[in-house]
């Protein structure tokens, strides 16, 4: 299967990727490219099969007791932010 | 006597005997990584000041007696473990001023054992890639020829510890991250069982796929290490509760009876003949020491690439969301609006191999095509996982190359991806299945290293590494070191 600029564009939209011009002609090429080598697999028949979920057998996924673990330190996690202001994110505006 | 050619064992011994302090190791190895690194790039953060305050603190510890093996040992740790208020990167420009704001259990662990933190290596962006050359950092040089690659994703790890600018380094290991650079760089490393090692504060790519292990010139090193690397831990959901091994206790020299299931597939196809012959010799050695080889087949390995790339991409791109230019990370100048703001923060601070794997994994989940290939690949790797077990009742441990090749020059492999992608057909079964794995060094193709890769069955760590051992105690592959780092 063959990919069209248009299609990248499209993906790249859903995963919320600016890509220029340039950038957009080596992915439509690369991305054709990775969907036939992975497309090897529609080869096989996989019936039966059940899909893999864990790569341990017999794992569940655990729970924790919903108990408060973390203490407040915001001042410490916020420091990464490139702007803040009363300690909450400023974006571009949203609502009008 | 050179401190940088002693293994972990005989450093302990030194610092428990007072014959140098952790203060003059550390320094030993500072100047080290000072005099190397503007050549081989292998760390993106030295942190000279943290490794003399924390060599400090283990020579208070060692003069009261307190020490243990790891007290006052240096070691790098790959930038993809958060540690706490120092920069952590990820080889991105997405992290490149991030400091993270807590420590990775991995270096928690470690600090709390008593080692001495040197620097963080550099690696693939984001741990994707083969040859470290997608680091926002600029490639790393292999200490074999500098005109080559070092293997990826823990490329600065590798090189670090073959250099011998660090004693040991951490790893991290989703489709042969630890494996592939290990073998590149004459150097061993284990990634260990899925869930053996804390994945918290480890940076994720592939949550299904990724895991921390370690690498160092020898396996008794690494054994050292993975016994207090590993163990449960309530704050990674997939970590797994059960009880760690004294690695380092039951490192027995004899493989008598072991039986060595040598997978057909390996050998099959694209192996280069000389690289088959370096792995065939190494079986040898197993042979005169007593063990078995078993002939055995995984008739579906050959299908493990597609399947790690529809898993790993689907996977990232789910992960890598998380980089919105918001909270953290790198945040585009002037955003026209809110769409404006998450497009160009991902677009600026992703490099190109993480950009085309976040398209690969967005693609492959979109309505319509999720059954067709995730669900898909999640039933091929069912498969994979069946074949394996099946060879583990012929076999005590699974033999192969670890690499097709040896380490190849850098901006050798241009824009092909499947090129790269298919640097790790021998590694990538063993993530799939969660299996642990090891490279240990196996001899030298045109002066430059290669690894024989060996795979056990779940939780069977002490098994590798004792294998790995055994042939450590026959051959001196894994003591050579490249003659400008000596």
């Amino acid at each position: 299967m063959s990919l069209t600029r248009r299609d990248v564009e499209n993906i790249a939209h859903l995963a919320r990727l600016s890509l220029s011009d340039a950038e957009l002609s080596v992915a439509t090429a690369s991305l054709t490219a990775i969907l036939a080598f992975v497309d090897q697999l529609s080869a096989l028949d996989a019936t039966g099969l059940e899909p893999m979920a864990h790569p341990l057998p017999d794992q569940v996924q655990r729970l924790r007791p919903d108990v408060v673990t973390e203490t407040d330190q915001h001042v410490k996690y916020q420091a990464n932010a490139s702007q803040l202001e009363a300690a909450l994110y400023l974006v571009p505006k949203v609502i009008e | 006597m050179s401190l940088h050619t002693l293994s972990i064992a005989e450093l302990a011994s030194g610092l428990q005997q007072k014959q140098f302090s952790a203060t003059e190791l550390a320094r030993h190895f500072i100047a080290r990584g000072e005099a190397h690194n503007g050549l081989l790039n292998a760390y993106i953060t030295l942190t000279p000041e943290r490794a003399l305050a924390d060599a400090a603190l283990a020579d208070a510890r060692l003069a009261r007696g307190e020490g243990g093996v790891l007290t006052g040992i240096p070691l790098a740790q790959k930038d993809i473990f958060c540690t706490d208020g120092i920069r952590t990167t990820c080889a991105s420009r997405m992290l490149d001023g991030f400091v993270a704001p807590y420590d990775a259990t991995v270096v928690e662990r470690l600090a709390a054992a008593g080692t001495v933190l040197l620097g963080k290596t550099n690696m693939d962006e984001f741990a994707m890639g083969s040859s470290n050359e997608t680091s926002y950092y600029g490639p790393v040089r292999n200490p074999w020829d500098t005109a080559r690659v070092p293997g990826g994703s823990s490329g600065g790890s590798a090189a670090v510890v073959a250099a011998r600018l660090a004693p040991v380094a951490t790893g991290t290991d989703t489709g042969g991250s630890i494996r592939q650079p290990a073998a590149l760089t004459g150097i061993s490393g284990i990634k260990p069982t899925y869930g053996r090692v804390s994945r918290y504060g480890m940076i994720a790519f592939a949550s299904s796929l990724d895991q921390a292990g370690i690498m160092a010139p020898s396996a008794e090193d690494c054994a050292l290490l993975l016994e207090v690397m590993s163990g449960f831990d309530p704050r990674d959901s997939t970590s797994v509760d059960v009880p760690v091994p004294a690695y380092s206790k039951q490192l027995t020299p004899s493989v008598q009876g072991l039986r060595i299931g040598v997978v057909r597939e390996f050998f099959e196809g694209g192996l280069d003949a000389a690289n088959a012959a370096l792995v065939k010799a190494a079986l040898q050695v197993y042979v005169d020491q007593g063990a078995v080889l078993v002939d055995v087949s995984c008739p579906n390995m050959g299908l493990s690439v597609p399947t790690y790339y529809v898993v790993a991409p689907a996977e990232c791109s789910s992960n890598l969301s998380r980089f919105d230019g918001v909270r953290f990370g790198h945040r585009c100048e002037q955003p026209k609006d809110l769409m404006d703001l998450y497009k160009r923060s991902r677009g600026e601070g992703f490099g190109a191999e993480v950009k085309r794997r976040i398209m690969t994994g967005t693609y492959l989940l979109s309505a319509g095509y999720y059954d067709a290939y995730y669900l898909k690949a999640q039933q091929v790797r069912q498969l994979i996982s069946r074949e394996f077990a099946a060879a583990f009742t012929q076999a005590d441990v699974l033999v192969g190359p670890t690499s097709p090749t040896p380490a190849f020059p850098l901006g050798n492999q241009g824009d092909d991806p499947i090129t790269m992608y298919l640097n790790d057909i021998y590694t990538i079964g063993a993530n799939l299945a969660g299996l642990p794995a090891m490279s240990i060094p196996c001899g030298f193709l045109q002066g430059l290293p290669l690894g024989l890769q060996l795979i056990g069955p779940h939780f069977t760590e002490s098994r590798l590494l004792a294998t790995a051992h055994a042939y450590q105690q026959a051959t001196d592959w894994h003591r050579r070191v490249p003659a400008a780092y000596v």
